[in-house]
């Protein structure tokens, strides 16, 4: 073992593990079994819009066509970018160039706020049109289209359930992004030891692919849409 | 990475016609291009592939087995009642 190695494993390397590659494996697979809880999670939901999807299609339709297309789409390129600078940001801390990282996760954070401010916007847009499920419900024209309102009401309880869930983890991941940038800033991470910013990095882009399901289920179903 | 750019522009294109097959077929591959390069899975160890692999697996086997249940239930109302 060389001097350098046996500095990092004084420095990083917890004691129940043999040795870095293992450490490193072992939080890798924890993160990944992780994200399988969380794929379970969503997937209930995911199961839940399927069954009424399939149940209620015209009120889907009838919903779906009040969101504002654009406003999605823009959403889904802005959290593909910020997986985009997450990944190089993962990569820097591989390299070990800790400034960069520290640059590109901050773009992270910007473009997380970029996508929780455009979300607010849909929601305060959905909230003025009383389109939040419960007693002032509201959906006109729903008896013109022949839908029981009722039944858009259960696709906007699942559109706020779903999207909402998915703001929630946006929230938790600018929390972790923001709590890297500080550790990576203080100088705790090296190519030797950047778990955390990995495993962070895997968190965000999970939260990316919800999204990534979420946007087509729930904004693209019908061909109508007021643009 | 450009590719996930042009999978994102690519759905634009596609909203004119309604196609969820496209749309659902458009995310997967985003989706898988998130996984295996964003998320390194590509370079990572046979135990991470599995783990993977085996979350989809499930997912699609619980959703699967749920729609079998709820998309067969109007079969069996009986014609003569």
């Amino acid at each position: 073992m060389a001097t350098s190695d046996i500095e990092i494993a004084e420095h990083a390397l917890q004691h129940h593990f043999a040795d870095m590659d293992q450490q490193k494996e072992s939080s890798t697979f924890g993160m990944w079994l992780f994200l399988v809880t969380e794929i379970m999670f969503f997937g209930g939901l995911f199961c839940a819009y399927l069954v009424y999807r399939a149940t209620y299609y015209q009120a889907f339709v009838e919903g779906s066509q009040t969101m504002n297309i654009w406003l999605g789409a823009t959403n889904t390129a802005v959290l593909i970018c910020s997986s985009l600078s997450m990944a190089l940001g993962v990569r820097c801390a591989q390299l070990g160039k800790t400034r960069m990282m520290v640059v590109l996760l901050l773009i992270t954070i910007v473009f997380g706020f970029a996508f929780l401010g455009i979300k607010a916007i849909e929601y305060h847009e959905h909230w003025t049109n009383h389109q939040f499920p419960g007693p002032n419900f509201q959906f006109e024209g729903a008896e013109a289209a022949g839908v029981n309102p009722q039944n858009i009401q259960i696709y906007f309880s699942l559109y706020w359930a779903m999207t909402g869930l998915h703001a929630l983890h946006m929230v938790i991941g600018i929390g972790l992004v923001a709590w890297i940038v500080i550790a990576g800033w203080r100088g705790a991470y090296s190519p030797d030891y950047y778990s955390p910013v990995e495993n962070v990095g895997l968190y965000w882009h999970f939260v990316d692919l919800v999204w990534i399901y979420l946007f087509p289920l729930l904004y693209l179903i019908s061909k109508k849409h007021g643009g | 990475m450009v590719l996930t750019a042009t999978t994102v522009f690519a759905s634009f294109i596609e909203l004119g016609d309604w196609n969820i097959v496209l749309a659902l077929t458009i995310a997967t591959i985003k989706a898988t291009l998130v996984v295996l390069f964003f998320m390194h899975l590509y370079y990572s160890t046979k135990l991470t592939k599995v783990t993977m692999i085996a979350a989809i697996f499930f997912l699609f086997l619980l959703l699967a087995l749920s729609m079998t249940d709820y998309l067969t239930r109007a079969w069996l109302t009986n014609p003569g009642h």
